[in-house]
């Protein structure tokens, strides 16, 4: 018995290493689909748990408020709400600040906390330095990431214009929060931790330098176990809503915290697809090399069985074999996920602020790593092992009959005139096998596919950057004043050096309702005649704010399930309160925020007031930058500035070096999942075609000639798979740019013609590269021998 | 060794090879397969190799046809120096000047009857139709059959019609009724004898198969990798005469 199966063991890996070549075609599919599985999924689990004891250590807040100006005794009514357990009250300002190597202004936050220690929610993580003193004058601690881009460390000081003053920080401490994992700010598509800091100061001060005594402007709230998050949203506006409050909402809208979740909602994903499609391939080429296999061993399986081997044994032999192919590649796959993901992890802390964040590779996932791929090759290749134990002994001893063939649909159509015996060759052996040829022309698809996908993320980016930043921003800056002021406060800002045109806005929060629909946006008063802010509808037309109507934004406008032409209640949620019916004129087709424009006039006509503007579209003289940014950054009045440049200039150098990195590993899995099908198609090609091969040979076909026989058929299923794979490709942009959507942020669904003929390109060259690794193999076909056995 | 010219035919030698030598490296021992054959095969002859399995026969053929080479010794056909070339101009020889026969038939199985001739009337520069080439042999009827649609000796019969229909100066056939009883195997004899006669193509035959040598014009037999006796047949008969 152990003679008998060590025997048997021995025939395994010598089959193995005959076919050393395919193998190891699969593994590499195998290796990709199972290191994207443990990539993903392990980054997850730890990005998982990682945030999630963040959160709870910290007591991360679950509803988030603001308003103008509410008086501390509030305090009480927000936490009677039914269903809220902890409430924090605070005071929330957006400074702008003076970094002293940094030309451009950066935006600073400053939260208030309690002098003598934690907050009650959203407590800090200290990295360096101290807490904050009782009485200490201007003590600050400051957001890790920002400090550390900014080279800040306790004892330094940073220059903030606080309600028109100059005001220096001193840092003090280096913190983290839950509620800043990503420095991002409202309104921006990423995450700038430049130029956008957040600083935690004592209550008292901010108090004091603001007018708040006795007062706060923002509450968080953690829920009580089972309560209702949207029935305590809406008891919360209720509350803040005499005192300027612009809406409360969950955690699921907290910037950071959506973008991680997003994150995270990206990463289960991939984690869940790529393996199917990559494990979907190998289970094909896994059929196809054991297929060929067990036809090219039928007297060897009809030997065993004369000796006295059992149906079972036969089929253990064969399951062993491919047992064994795909334990390799989970090997090799488990060890790529484990250094794609320590590699993925490394890059998430560089953006994602956590106490400790470090890849772990959890059991449970190498588990259904190898149960998932076991499960699929096995399964997959059941009915070829079926077959091998099936054999009856005596019929395995003869060969197998000639195959039979029958004119293809061409030449019944009568064009068999237009086709060469050779072209023939190729179509008829296409048709005789469709499964085959339709599984390897879907193969060869997903690499186009993968490819299109792959890069139609940097032609939407493309596309939002030229249309946001060339068509419709085109402003350099955008700066917000401190308070609603007016027209002296716009002038000022136009006469601020080295700006060339200037525009100003009002905006005002409202909500909007459809019906039983309602949003809380902000509302932007633009002039008719926009030039530095222009609106681009859905036909990709310039727009102008109607004298009369309402701008929505394409995603705002599903929100509401409301379209052009329809009625909506506005109800404004600043000054007098107005409440209006407009309707909606046309849809904007901008990728961030839920957005609503009107014409400026027909907004100041609306809240019953005077010129009055929020803040101004300035364009600048490139020449005067500096002296431009340098007076910026000390005018009193200005709360923050949004630079166009610098906006261009962080999303280039935050998704470049994403997108490069992505790409490459796309280009890798794609080639790796077309060598595997032309390669093991071709190789098995030849193995049964040989004889015919090596005929031609003989009787006077040259090398180049018999090859062409043998990778015809490849290069009919590459063509075919092309376009199919192109389509293919659009639809998995499509389905990921929906995937993608959120309220904050749309990706356009756009397909430059470089993506698809890159995609084309890449997999021509990879079906190329493996086919002429196959046709090296036609110059070593032993005509002699081939000839003298029978098959 | 030097034969004497055939009386009726041509004396002018298609083929002239001296002292042929093969050794087969299988692994570490040395296998020789021809041992310093001398041999001549003459314009429009009909030859018959004839030998015991591992006599050299098939060794011998496959250096003529270009498929082989010699470990040492000289192949000449029609005055060129076959031994001398690369595997590019065997494959042009291959194609200009040889046609084959195998024991196997080795027919595509993906092409018709007419359709694998065709593929070699493609690449012949004065090529025969390939029905008329089909209809030298008999199979006029079955142009557009598969080969599995085919007896044996029919595919036989087609693999003949591909190797003549190129006009081939020389048609050389390994045991080409090796797989066939001996209904067919006479039929596909019959066909050979026909394209030697109409057509004036010089035929080698290999068989193992002493009956089949009453056929031919001369019979060399070979031995242990030499030539061990060459006759002349003074009475040829013709293959429906034949018996096995």
């Amino acid at each position: 018995m152990v003679i008998r199966t060590s025997s048997l063991n021995r025939k395994l890996l010598r089959d193995l290493w005959h076919m050393k070549g395919q193998a190891g075609a699969i593994v590499l599919v195998i290796a990709s689909g199972v290191g994207t599985f443990v990539m993903a999924l392990a980054t997850l689990d730890s990005l998982d748990a990682t945030q999630r004891m963040f959160y709870e250590n910290n007591r991360f807040a679950e509803v988030f408020a603001s308003c103008k100006r509410a008086p501390n005794y509030v305090a009480r009514q927000i936490v009677n709400i039914p269903g809220v357990s902890k409430a924090q009250t605070r005071i929330v300002l957006d400074v702008t600040l003076d970094i002293p190597e940094m030309p451009e202004p950066a935006v600073g936050r400053l939260i208030s906390v309690p002098e003598h220690g934690q907050p009650g929610l959203n407590r800090l993580h200290m990295r360096r330095g101290r807490w904050i003193k009782p009485g200490g004058d201007g003590e600050a601690m400051v957001s890790e990431h920002f400090a550390e881009i900014h080279g800040l460390v306790p004892g330094d000081q940073v220059t903030a214009i606080i309600n028109g003053r100059l005001q220096k920080l001193h840092i003090v401490g280096i913190v983290l929060s839950p509620e800043y994992v990503l420095q991002m700010r409202g309104g921006e598509l990423l995450p700038d931790p430049k130029r956008f800091g957040v600083f935690w100061m004592s209550r008292r001060q901010l108090e004091a330098a603001y007018d708040m005594e006795g007062a706060f402007n923002d509450v968080t709230v953690t829920l009580m176990h089972g309560a209702s998050e949207p029935e305590v949203i809406r008891r919360l506006d209720q509350v803040t809503e005499p005192y300027g409050g612009v809406g409360a909402f969950g955690r699921a809208d907290q910037l950071s915290h959506n973008f991680l979740s997003e994150e995270i909602r990206a990463l289960r994903n991939i984690g869940l697809t790529a393996p199917v499609v990559f494990l979907g391939v190998a289970v094909f080429l896994l059929n196809l090399v054991l297929a060929r296999l067990i036809r090219t061993q039928r007297e060897q399986i009809a030997a065993l069985k004369a000796f006295g081997y059992s149906r079972r044994e036969i089929g253990v032999h064969y399951l062993k074999l491919i047992c064994l192919i795909v334990g390799i590649g989970v090997i090799v796959g488990v060890l790529l996920g484990v250094w794609m993901g320590a590699g993925l992890t490394r890059l998430y802390t560089q953006f994602y602020r956590f106490p400790s964040f470090r890849f772990e590779l959890p059991l449970n996932v190498v588990v259904s790593a190898i149960g998932l791929t076991g499960v699929a090759a096995v399964v997959g290749t059941l009915i070829e092992v079926r077959r091998a134990v099936l054999l009856p002994p005596a019929e395995a001893m003869r060969p197998e009959p000639p195959a039979s063939f029958k004119p293809t649909v061409f030449e019944r159509l009568g064009l068999q005139r237009f086709l060469s015996p050779v072209a023939r060759m190729i179509l008829r052996k296409l048709e005789r096998e469709p499964i085959k040829a339709a599984l390897s022309c879907l193969g060869l698809s997903m690499t186009v596919a993968i490819l299109v996908l792959g890069n139609f993320m940097s032609d939407a980016m493309d596309e939002i950057m030229v249309t946001q930043f060339e068509v419709a921003q085109r402003h350099d800056a955008m700066v917000t004043f401190v308070e609603p002021s007016g027209v002296q406060a716009f002038y000022d800002a136009r006469h601020l050096p080295g700006v060339t045109d200037a525009e100003p806005f009002r905006a005002v929060a409202a909500r909007l309702r459809n019906g039983p629909r309602h949003k809380r946006v902000g509302i932007q008063g633009l002039r008719r005649d926009t030039q530095l802010n222009r609106l681009i509808d859905t036909d990709g037309q310039v727009v102008s704010p109607p004298p009369e109507g309402l701008l929505l934004s394409n995603i705002l406008a599903q929100r509401l399930n409301a379209k052009p032409g329809d009625m909506l209640t506005i109800e404004v949620l600043e000054g007098e309160r107005p409440t209006r019916q407009l309707p909606i004129t046309a849809l904007i087709d901008d990728f961030a925020g839920a957005n609503a424009y009107m014409d400026i006039d027909a907004l100041h006509r609306m809240m019953r007031e005077g010129p009055t503007v929020s803040g101004a579209y300035l364009a600048a003289d490139p020449q005067q930058t500096d002296a431009f940014y340098h007076q910026l950054k000390r005018t009193p009045g200005i709360a923050s500035v949004a630079l166009t440049d610098v906006m261009v200039e962080s999303f280039d150098e935050n998704i470049a070096e994403n997108q490069t990195r992505m790409q490459m590993f796309i280009v890798g899995f794609a080639a790796v999942i077309a060598f595997g099908v032309v390669y093991n198609t071709a190789r098995i090609s030849l193995n049964e075609r040989s004889r015919e091969l090596a005929t031609m040979r003989v009787i006077g076909f040259t090398r180049a000639e018999v090859s062409i026989v043998l990778l015809g058929e490849l290069a009919v299923l590459t063509v075919i798979a092309i376009p199919i794979g192109m389509v293919l490709g659009y639809g998995f942009a499509a389905a990921a740019t929906m995937g993608f959507e959120t309220e904050l942020y749309r990706i356009p669904l756009v397909v430059h013609r470089t993506t698809f003929a890159f995609a084309a390109m890449v997999t021509v060259a990879a079906a190329l590269l493996s086919g002429l690794v196959v046709r090296r193999r036609v110059d070593h076909l032993d005509l002699v021998a081939v000839l003298k056995t029978r098959e | 060794m030097v034969d004497a010219p055939p009386t009726a035919l041509s004396s002018r030698a298609v083929f002239t090879a001296r002292q042929i030598t093969k050794v087969y490296h299988m692994g570490e021992v040395e296998v020789p397969a021809l041992r310093g054959v001398d041999v001549e095969l003459y314009a429009g002859e009909f030859v018959v190799l004839l030998g015991a399995s591992g006599s050299g026969k098939s060794t011998l053929l496959n250096i003529l046809g270009g498929l082989d080479v010699p470990t040492s010794g000289v192949v000449h056909y029609e005055g060129e120096e076959l031994t001398a070339y690369d595997d590019a101009s065997l494959t042009r020889y291959r194609r200009r000047h040889v046609g084959f026969v195998f024991q196997f038939y080795n027919l595509i199985p993906s092409l018709t009857a007419r359709e694998n001739v065709a593929l070699v009337t493609e690449i012949a520069d004065q090529p025969l139709d390939p029905v008329e080439a089909l209809k030298i042999v008999g199979l006029g009827e079955r142009v557009d059959h598969f080969p599995s649609q085919l007896s044996g000796g029919e595919q036989q019969r087609v693999a003949i019609a591909r190797a003549i229909a190129k006009r081939p100066e020389v048609l050389l056939c390994d045991e080409p009724t090796g797989a066939l009883d001996v209904k067919t195997g006479i039929i596909v004899l019959e066909a050979i004898e026909r394209v030697n006669r109409e057509l004036g193509t010089t035929t080698a035959v290999i068989t193992h198969n002493a009956v089949i040598a009453d056929m031919a014009d001369r019979v060399i037999r070979l031995s242990g990798g030499r030539v061990s006796q060459v006759t002349q047949n003074e009475h040829k008969r013709s293959a429906t005469e034949l018996q096995w």
